[in-house]
């Protein structure tokens, strides 16, 4: 991560580009793209809950709860009160922002472990609501009726346009990531990381910056959660709750802590790896839990550094020498 | 009465029934290295605790060029330069040491929101003048080959280096030196006398907080002793040495 790879900057995310547009073509039928779609929300999702955990080190158990208050407000106010489909995300993501507004100033005063404490009683509490406010949320059982996607008039409805959407509102949101961390605010997050006084006595006001990050990735999960309400047409209080926001931990965690590419690709290989696995069925849980044993013993540092590490030895085997065993055992 | 560079009067800090530090008053003038000893539990890192706002204190006032700085928190004492390193190391040890002393400039560029998402003219020219400060800051130290290994896997010595010219890229008026020996041995302590004295030609009022005697008589400019959380001598090395409160301090009294 050190340097200023420039070159390489464009190139990886060109490439990232390129692949996203050609793999539509590549794949054999509708339900791959269906799949791709879902892991598109958590990935924007994981950028933003991996900017404040990854990077600034601050747990949050309750980012579902954002990704729901998103899709119940515009799902209701589309589905409900007829609003227009942009003017219903746009009330959903200022309703999450002044949401995390109010959550980070009092919790993210207090050290430790307090902030994960503050955001899974704040995520129990959504669920509790999304669940007995039935007048409003539909209870239980959903809420239904939401709008297709419509974009400046024009309306999403075949899963390719979608992907394509999804797809490319992650890229622009994993470059604005990827700027940020390159710039001063990203140096300061990291630096909260390790040492809050440390970043303090050099002028970061860790304070505002805490804040600012946690209101950042809610904004990225309230992003994805009117993605998934405009797609899926439907949304229950299941899809919200604590176990969801472990799931988004988990696919950070997985992906890598303070890696972008591994954010992705923790929330894509987390997204697919049910669907792989449902093949096999009844251990299909046994071996999703197994496969994350593993992963967390022999990648520690999650997929990306796995794949650096990948990259290394396959440069080194290019360059006619075997890896060094430092190189096999770190 | 002109105040001095940076001043502090009737500092007194309490830690429940404890005093740290009872009406501890100094003067620290302009392009000086003043250095600030005592036995253990003195309250030297109070100090240093109070004047970089990570303690608050419970009476007193404190001044940087006649302005009243007292109660700032950590980072506006940052901003009005000043700038400090830690008795135990606190860099960003998942950061390469380039990154470190990046960071250490985080007051110097001034892009806004738009710049750094997109980029910006500015946003490049602002962050390119920051690194060639932050490397200029290393190459000061002599760690120039060792800017792209993380801050954790630099030996202690230089870690120590790496935390002054993190501080240093601060571009800091008053640059408070936290036990800067402690742990080095006697090659790296004649080294880190040199890139001290080095830091105050350049013009940076330094304060030092150090136990190593030799170091604090070869290079300081003045000398301030605490005992017990009072002001027990100040001086030049040569009147402290001699004063006979001092020598009871340290040895004990008959």
């Amino acid at each position: 991560m050190g340097g200023w790879p420039v070159g390489g900057r464009h190139l990886g995310v060109a490439a990232f580009a390129a692949g996203l547009a050609l793999l539509p073509l590549a794949l054999p039928n509708e339900y791959y793209l269906t799949v791709l779609i879902v892991a598109g929300f958590q990935a924007i999702l994981t950028l933003g809950l991996n900017l404040l955990m990854g990077y600034a080190g601050q747990v949050s158990l309750g980012h579902a709860a954002f990704y729901g208050i998103s899709a119940y407000t515009t799902g209701i106010l589309t589905a409900r009160f007829h609003w227009p489909v942009p003017a219903g995300i746009a009330a959903g993501i200022a309703l999450v922002l002044l949401v995390a507004a109010g959550i980070a100033v009092p919790t993210l005063r207090l050290k430790g472990h307090y902030l994960a404490m503050g955001t899974l009683g704040f995520g129990i509490i959504v669920y509790i609501i999304l669940n007995e406010a039935t007048d409003l949320t539909g209870g239980p059982s959903g809420l239904t009726g939401i709008p297709k996607l419509k974009l400046a008039g024009i309306a999403i409805s075949s899963d390719r346009d979608f992907y394509y959407v999804v797809w490319g509102v992650v890229l622009l949101l994993f470059l604005l990531a990827q700027n940020l961390v390159r710039s001063r605010l990203g140096r300061a997050l990291r630096a909260i990381h390790t040492s809050e006084t440390a970043a303090a006595v050099l002028g970061v006001d860790t304070q505002r910056y805490k804040i600012g990050v946690f209101i950042l990735s809610a904004l990225y999960a309230a992003v994805a959660g009117a993605l998934y309400a405009h797609y899926v047409t439907f949304v229950s209080p299941g899809s919200f709750g604590f176990h969801a926001s472990v799931q988004f931990v988990t696919m950070v965690v997985l992906g890598g802590m303070g890696s972008l590419w591994g954010a992705v690709a923790g929330a894509v290989f987390l997204t697919a790896l049910p669907e792989v696995l449902r093949a096999i069925e009844d251990y299909d849980i046994l071996l999703y839990g197994g496969l994350l044993i593993l992963c967390m013993m022999f990648l520690p540092g999650g997929l990306a550094e796995g794949a650096e590490r990948l990259v290394r030895a396959v440069r080194l085997l290019a360059a006619g020498r075997p890896p060094a065993a430092s190189e096999r055992t770190r | 009465m002109e105040k001095a560079f940076l001043c502090g009067e009737g500092i007194t800090l309490h830690f429940g029934g404890v005093t740290a530090l009872q009406d501890v008053s100094f003067a620290v003038e302009r392009g000086i290295l003043q250095t600030i000893i005592g036995p253990n539990g003195a309250g030297k890192t109070s100090l240093f605790n109070v004047i970089t706002g990570l303690y608050r204190m419970d009476a007193g006032d404190i001044h940087l060029d006649g302005r009243r700085i007292s109660h700032f928190p950590p980072h506006a004492v940052a901003r009005v330069g000043i700038v400090r390193t830690f008795q135990n190391l606190e860099l960003f040890a998942n950061m390469t040491a380039l990154e470190n002393v990046l960071t250490g400039g985080h007051l110097l560029t001034r892009y806004g929101a738009l710049d750094w998402c997109l980029r910006s003219r500015r946003f490049r020219r602002e962050e390119g003048e920051l690194r060639a400060k932050a490397e200029a800051a290393l190459a000061f130290v002599g760690l120039s080959a060792q800017q792209d290994v993380p801050a954790g896997n630099l030996p202690f010595g230089s870690a120590r280096l790496l935390e002054i010219a993190r501080a240093l890229c601060a571009e800091p008026k008053i640059l408070l030196l936290d036990e800067p020996a402690a742990g080095l041995n006697l090659r790296e302590t004649a080294v880190l006398g040199d890139i001290i004295r080095r830091i105050v030609e350049r013009g940076i009022t330094a304060v030092m907080v150090e136990h190593d005697m030799d170091l604090v008589m070869r290079i300081s400019d003045h000398v301030l002793v605490l005992n017990y959380g009072e002001v027990i001598a100040t001086g030049t090395p040569a009147e402290v040495q001699r004063n006979p409160a001092v020598v009871a301090a340290y040895l004990g009294e008959e």
